[in-house]
């Protein structure tokens, strides 16, 4: 085994830390060292963007980074969509737009989707499709997921929300 | 059927479904997020060879390393009887290999440890010696006195599991001498596997304290598992909990017990600890459940004019190294025998063999009610073959030959008896909606040019909902499902049912079915699945199962409670039952409507004011034994374009028409429509789990098995008929698995029919590029 890293990250805007095995994934050590759960393993190519987080504004699939890898970065997580007790527009859209049907691939699409709307405020269907294609879903054929997003565009328009 | 109101949220209502709050915060309980005290992690040991002797299997050095607690072996298990384990159809399995190995990936050992990271690196330190032995892989070589005998655990030294045969074959053979015209196709329905999103895993807890072991399981059919725990492992029924939490999508992958789970739990026995199995992506595609591996003929025999008259087909089925088919127990090809499609001929046979190879064990329902989905590609492949023998628009062969309406209930030629049906409106509806002469013209102007277009139709017909008990059982367990609902005194409601949703919606379906039958709002009813300790006893989720047979269940079981309710409402309003009417919420004094009393006032009454005479408590449990199976149905058309520089396939359109009888939340419905339809474009261009001479499987990760992205899929257009089943309660048939089985066959004609005029009868999927680009070639297209 070999000598035990210290990793500090801040993690949905809270500092983190912990010593851990430089191979560790940063997807366990979201998982099984912080506890959220939200984030999943769906495969072990890095095809499957279920474990998509956001970090240092870009997404990542966290099951291809070693935790040390993230050191100093700012993490987001699934878990820290929701604000003041109130859903994004995002996790809104989803549920309005019936875009999961198992829920396994959402906190993957999520994220990525999160990250889109970041850096383009208006995306077309194919900007949504191009913006999600690291993501795998099974059930729901994509469709209603897209609807999601555009729900999420227009609400964070008028909201002005993040 | 009584609509409801909106705030109700009956049958019909599209309510935004209730499970996914926790969903979209990522809170769900996925079996990998299950963490208890002192918790360890099991790794399997997997062969590299398709085919081999083990001569040896030494776990010394693993067994050093620091952080691991138990290595365990075939031989280990051989001692205490658990080397194998029946599968879910007359065969076993090996859980750990012992003499040999029969398929690339096969369980060999099982390695636990303090944590996952140190379990997987003494798998890596567990030495197994093998010795290669020649390896069958195609099926059509099985049964040949050359290739190897792969079974030598049975007595029959042969590598031909069963033969099945249904239908009247001196008739059929009589129709195919007579006939004008004959028309065949040979097509493989290659294999696939489901590959839900989350794979497949365990959590077994032993408790030696309490004697209880819970396991934590990806399970589609929670208590039949439980049973089957009890039955091989000798544990007392009592004393063993399954719980299934949120399951990522099943799709059929979780229907079967695999050799992960029993080790799992032999190592929580041995160990008094927790033990946690996942099973990687790779693991989960290369061992568990495959389906399909069908290799089959059609024929059909016509007259001139098109009136199909005899359909007759063979069928080779691949099962791999064991027979781990997930299937009613009466029909080793599943319901096969829907073959005959949504057609009316007097004369049809049928008949498959199965045989072993080194590969995989499996022959699970993947998004289908038991081999529906082969069935229905095939018949609706050698319908588009006859058109175009016969020189004839495949849409006017279809009308031509469809089931009438005023023949319903009509007993097929090989012994089914379809419920309802209106085949011709649905098509009728599809080919309005796409614009099929329009597109008919505009594909004549483009060959013109040379351009390749294509227009696929498949007109499908499904068999889902198994029951009826006296028919279907899956090892030996009668297959009619549950519910159980109990009014709460404020008039609220939990209802736990047998089966167990992997992302159909369930927990909003039925409260939506109770609100339908009780009134009481459907967010205000509780759903639980999953956990054998809570819920009543049933067969679980697959085969389009749930609505046909637990949804009916739900309607009969609020049923009884209304019953019993009407006697509250008579004592409160102080009048006799036969003076009250019913609508949904209320019971009231006919032609007195003022004079009523709510279903919430009923159920306070049930537990504080109670009639003389009568149990308190508002609550009923209905197991239903369904009179017959339901038979959903629908017209889907595809247009592909087809670059000719590439082979590249492109779906320009896709308009599906489903009729799944009543509908119970049409959004959650589209939502099934759209994924299966995913799932049939996959399996048309892109899944297939293809094994090379050596067995070496070419399909095992997702760098090879390959899914659609949402770039790769097309907009999908759908709409509905509705033709209620005549003996459901709720007149719903079930749909979760329609557009996966309807769908194939269309994607493929559209590509058959731009190719058509350059000779092409048939493409075998998956279509992709490559095989275009060859067929493109080969036909003087591009050079």
């Amino acid at each position: 085994m070999a000598k035990k890293q210290l990793v500090r990250v801040k993690v949905n805007g809270r500092e983190r830390q912990a010593e851990v095995e430089p191979r560790l994934l940063l997807v366990h050590f979201i998982r099984e060292v912080l506890g959220l759960t939200g984030t999943h393993v769906g495969c072990d190519t890095s095809h499957c963007g279920a474990c998509t987080v956001v970090l240092d504004g870009k997404t990542v699939k966290s099951c291809t980074m070693f935790t040390p890898q993230a050191d100093g970065c700012e993490l987001m997580t699934v878990e820290g969509l929701m604000q003041d007790g109130k859903l994004h527009p995002l996790q809104e859209g989803f549920k309005e737009e019936h875009g999961l049907q198992c829920g396994f691939c959402t906190p993957g699409m999520l994220m990525s989707s999160y990250a889109l709307l970041q850096h383009n405020k208006k995306p077309s269907e194919e900007d949504i499709r191009w913006g999600i294609s690291g993501n795998l879903c099974r059930c729901t054929g994509y469709q209603n997921i897209v609807k999601a997003v555009q729900y999420a565009a227009g609400k964070m328009e008028l909201g002005g929300a993040k | 059927m009584q609509q409801t109101s909106p705030e109700i949220g009956g049958m019909g209502h599209s309510i935004k479904r209730k499970e996914d709050m926790r969903f979209i915060q990522g809170r769900g309980n996925y079996v990998d997020d299950v963490h208890l005290p002192g918790m360890v992690y099991g790794q399997m040991v997997r062969s590299p060879y398709a085919h081999a002797r083990l001569k040896s299997v030494n776990t010394e050095k693993a067994k050093q390393l620091t952080g691991v607690l138990a290595v365990i072996t075939g031989e280990d298990l051989a001692k205490a009887n658990l080397a194998w384990m029946p599968t879910l159809y007359f065969d076993k399995q090996m859980v750990l290999a012992t003499g040999k190995v029969l398929f690339q990936s096969q369980e060999v050992a099982f390695v636990v440890a303090e944590d996952r990271y140190t379990a997987a690196d003494a798998a890596e330190l567990v030495e197994v010696e093998y010795e290669e032995l020649p390896v069958l892989v195609d099926p059509h070589k099985a049964t040949d006195p050359a290739s190897p005998i792969l079974r030598e655990d049975r007595e029959e030294k042969s590598n031909h599991i069963f033969h099945w045969e249904v239908g009247d074959k001196s008739a059929t053979d009589k129709a195919f001498q007579d006939a004008a015209v004959k028309a065949n196709v040979h097509a493989v329905f290659q294999r696939c596997h489901p590959a839900p999103l989350e794979t497949c895993g365990c959590v077994a807890d032993f408790n030696s304290a309490t004697g209880k072991l819970t396991i934590y399981m990806t399970s589609q059919a929670p208590h039949a598992h439980r049973t089957l725990f009890a039955l091989v492992g000798g544990i007392p029924e009592q004393n063993i909990r399954v719980v299934s939490p949120d399951i990522g999508g099943g799709f059929g992958n979780k229907v079967p017990i695999y050799p992960g789970y029993v080790c799992a739990v032999v190592a929580s026995l041995t160990l008094g600890r927790p033990v946690k199995w996942i099973e990687t992506r790779s693991e989960n595609l290369q061992s568990t459940g495959f389906a399909r591996d069908y290799h089959m003929t059609a024929e059909l025999a016509a007259d001139r004019d098109g009136k199909i008259q005899a359909l007759r087909v063979k069928t080779l089925a691949d099962h791999g190294a064991f027979n781990a088919a997930a299937q009613p127990s009466k029909f080793p090809a599943g319901l096969f025998s829907i073959c005959t499609g949504a057609y009316d001929y007097p004369n049809a046979f049928c008949e498959v063999d199965g045989v072993y190879t080194n590969k995989a064990p499996g022959g699970i329902a993947y998004r289908c009610s038991f081999r529906v989905t082969e069935a229905a590609y095939l018949i609706e492949r050698a319908v588009d073959v006859l058109a175009l023998d016969l020189k004839m628009d495949p849409v006017e062969l279809r009308k031509k030959n469809f089931i009438r309406t005023d023949k319903f209930p009509y007993k097929s030629p090989l012994g089914w008896s379809f419920d309802s049906g209106n085949y011709e409106a649905a098509m009728n509806l599809a080919l309005a909606k796409i614009g099929y002469a329009a597109l008919r013209k505009e594909q004549e102007e483009k060959r013109r040019k040379g351009e390749l277009m294509g227009l696929g139709v498949s007109s499908f017909v499904e068999i889902v909902g198994a029951g009826p008990a006296h028919t279907f059982d899956i090892a030996g367990i009668k297959m009619f499902d549950s519910a159980e609902i109990r009014v709460h005194p404020t008039g609220k409601a939990i209802c736990r049912m047998g089966t167990k949703s992997q992302g159909q919606g369930h927990e909003t379906t039925y409260a939506q079915i109770v609100a339908q039958e009780l009134g009481i709002p459907a967010a205000d009813v509780v759903v639980e699945e999953g956990d054998t300790d809570t819920a009543p006893y049933g067969l679980g989720t697959y085969a389009s199962r749930s609505t046909p047979v637990s949804g009916a269940a739900t309607a009969v079981a609020a049923r009884k409670i209304r019953e019993k309710a009407k006697k509250i409402a008579a004592h409160l309003l102080e009048c006799s039952e036969e003076d009250l009417d019913w609508e949904p919420g209320k019971f009231f004094v006919k032609g007195a409507p003022s004079k009523s009393k709510s279903i919430q006032d009923i159920a306070f009454a049930a537990y504080t004011n109670i009639p003389e005479g009568l149990e308190a408590g508002l609550e009923a449990v209905d197991y239903y034994d369904p009179p017959n199976l339901t038979f959903p149905f629908g017209t889907y058309i595809c247009v592909v374009d087809i670059d000719k520089g590439t082979g590249e396939v492109k779906v320009r359109r896709f308009v599906a028409v489903d009729d799944c009888g009543n509908v119970i939340n049409p959004m959650i419905v589209d939502g099934q429509i759209h994924g299966g339809l995913t799932e049939g474009l996959a399996i048309a261009f892109m899944q297939q789990i293809d094994y090379d001479e050596s067995g070496n499987v070419q399909g095992g990760s997702f760098m090879d098995y390959l899914l659609p992205t949402a770039v790769e899929t097309p907009y999908w257009e759908t709409d509905k008929t509705c033709t209620p089943s005549p003996h459901h309660p709720l007149g719903a048939k079930g749909v979760g698995e329609s557009p996966n089985v309807g769908s194939p066959a269309a994607f493929v004609n559209a590509v058959v029919d731009a190719l058509s005029h350059l000779g092409v009868r048939h493409i075998d999927m998956p279509i992709t590029p490559w095989k275009v680009w060859n067929v493109l070639k080969e036909k003087g297209v591009v050079s």
